[in-house]
């Protein structure tokens, strides 16, 4: 399955779409690296390919137990400052951000 | 002065302390002489926390004279990696975009190293949000090897494992994604113990790759190396995966002896292209370990050449998930872009991230993006259900197994740095232990021609860490390799 789609190798229109989700802007000369470093990346995990799995469950967590319940105490006292004081820009109480809604 | 700090562990400094030979205050005064004159060379710190570190051991002074000291670790100066949370001392992730970060608390970690009376000196150099295998892609600038100023330490906990090797501390915390305490301890000469996925807290730790992140310690002997998981381990009801189990005595266990351990040894981890001289010492620490009335028996991991793929599909994917809190609102910098909020974010985060912490964002991304997520990501999964039953069958029969931590010594700066797969294999023999969520030490079992340590890798089942340490001292015990130091840093004092 791996392999079949492997087959094709990642264009510079996929980087520009993958970027864009991430939210990174790229320079033309970081699209170039980063589709060519990818490439090798992706074709050496074709390997898993070899293995069949289509019997086997995914473990996505080592650790299997039940979500844990605890009192829904507040453990660390907020304090608005210190949380404000790591903003890169603030307005009094808020942390300011770009205008959202044109 | 300063000598102590080489020649003592941390057994002996409290001895020491309790006795009133030495004051915590001495103790941390030497740390800090020597962290100024040795740094500059090895880099182990990103922030050195003067202030608040004399104050902490004038407290530690007070409890040791009035009996009341809290643990063995009372007045130990010790470091933290920069990617776990101290209030009020800033905390980068050895990355630009939190270079001005204040954590407003403290990791479940650094509380208790703090209620067990150590004193933290400083925060310790790492790969950018612990992503990558030699410490050289900190924002801050690589930490390096004591035993070859031209070598990496090994990353990513790169200054944990130079700060003790060096005597810069006597013990330090590191985080294990994929080997990043075991990696640098072996490649440093030192002693790093990766626990039990659940046995220590991540709460306050910077996320990298959730299902597989642990915190341990790293010092010079493995008696040290018990002492600080014993402070560290246990359940916090803040980290929903910490484990509710009681934590054993792993010091009292310590001297049980390597008789009667069934000791495994897979033939996957003796690989063509391995250097000779580990493969010729890990054989040895077999023999010895044999010697010292072990049983062993050969056996197969046979689904080894399969994790290194498996574990840069999950741990990117979880990474490009973690990562997306750097936004440029709540902290770090921002960059304003074109003024809108696209823009700001895209700007931020490129300016803000290395070249490796982007290119892990893109490949885990790309993995769960829509199209791929079967063939990449549940793929990953799955084979990862594939490795850790391999792990199952062995544990089975065996207490332990033994293999190399790294198919070579430490490599040259910059060797690597062009060809990322190259840097993915150094982690070939620590990722599968991640992957299935076990406890494993690295130790040092010998040295190359070049004066390069060596590093034995002991793996347990399942909060098996007791059995791992005891298999540890044992070895210890009847070598020498971790008597040896590293030749004197430029600027110190011998």
């Amino acid at each position: 399955m791996l392999a079949t789609l492997r087959a094709v190798k990642i264009s510079r229109e996929e980087i520009r779409h993958v970027a864009m989700l991430a939210r990174l802007a790229l320079d033309p000369a970081e699209e170039e690296a980063m589709a060519t470093t990818l490439d090798a990346i992706l074709t050496y995990m074709e390997k898993l390919a070899e293995l069949d799995t289509s019997a086997v469950e995914p473990t996505a967590h080592i650790v299997e137990r039940e979500a844990p319940w605890r009192e829904d105490r507040v453990l660390n006292a907020p304090d608005t400052e210190a949380l404000l004081a790591n903003a890169p820009v603030r307005d009094g109480d808020f942390f300011r951000v770009p205008k959202i809604i044109e | 002065m300063t000598t102590l700090l080489h020649e003592l562990s941390i057994a002996e400094a409290a001895a020491r302390l309790r006795r009133g030979e030495v004051s915590a205050v001495d103790l941390t005064r030497a740390a800090l002489a020597r962290i100024a004159a040795t740094d500059p060379a090895l880099h182990s710190f990103i922030t050195v926390t003067e202030e608040a570190a004399l104050a902490a051991a004038s407290d530690a002074d007070t409890h040791l004279r009035a009996g009341t000291a809290p643990s063995q670790l009372t007045g130990v100066p010790v470091a933290v990696k920069d990617v776990i949370a101290t209030a009020g001392l800033r905390t980068t992730a050895g990355s630009r975009i939190l270079g001005r970060f204040v954590p407003p608390y403290d990791a479940t970690v650094t509380a208790r190293l703090k209620t067990a009376g150590a004193v933290i000196v400083g925060k310790a150099n790492c790969d950018e949000f612990a992503m990558g295998s030699s410490n050289e892609n900190s924002a801050y600038g690589p930490a390096r090897n004591p035993w070859d100023l031209a070598r990496v330490p090994g990353g990513s906990s790169g200054g944990s494992a130079t700060a003790v090797a060096a005597g810069q501390v006597l013990a330090s915390l590191g985080t294990d994604t994929g080997g990043s305490i075991r990696l640098p301890a072996s490649y440093c000469g030192v002693v790093g113990l990766k626990p039990t996925y659940g046995r220590v807290s991540r709460y306050g730790v910077i996320a990298y790759a959730s299902s597989l992140d642990q915190v341990g310690p790293f010092a010079r002997d493995v008696t040290d190396c018990a002492l600080v998981l014993g402070a560290i381990a246990g359940h916090d009801p803040r980290d929903s995966t910490s484990v509710d189990r009681p934590v054993p005595d792993y010091v009292g266990m310590l001297g049980a002896g390597a008789r009667g351990l069934r000791i495994a040894i897979p033939r996957e981890y003796f690989v063509e292209g391995m250097q000779p001289e580990v493969e010729r010492a890990v054989h040895a620490a077999v023999d010895t370990l044999r010697g010292l009335g072990a049983a062993t028996c050969e056996v197969s991991l046979p689904h080894t050449e399969y994790a290194v793929g498996a574990y840069y599909i999950v741990a990117t994917a979880e990474a490009s998930s973690n990562l997306a809190r750097y936004d440029g609102i709540r902290y770090g910098r921002r960059v304003p872009g074109d003024g809108g909020l696209l823009d700001m974010y895209r700007h931020t985060r490129a300016a803000g991230f290395g070249a490796e912490v982007k290119r892990r964002i893109m490949l885990g991304t790309y993995a769960l993006s829509s199209g791929y997520y079967d063939a990449y990501y549940l793929k990953a999964q799955k084979v990862r259900t594939l490795i850790r039953r391999d792990f199952e069958r062995v544990f089975a029969d065996a207490d332990a197994i033994v293999t190399p931590v790294a198919p070579t010594t430490a490599f040259r700066l910059g060797e690597k740095l062009a060809d990322p797969l190259q840097m993915y294999l150094s982690d070939i023999f620590t990722i599968s232990v991640n992957l299935a969520g076990l406890p494993a030490i690295s130790l040092p079992c010998g040295f190359d021609a070049a004066g390069m340590p060596i590093g034995l890798q002991i793996v347990g089942p399942p909060f098996g860490e007791a059995a791992v340490l005891r298999a540890a001292r044992a070895y210890e015990g009847a070598t020498d390799w971790q008597r040896r130091r590293p030749p004197e840093p430029p600027g110190g004092d011998g």
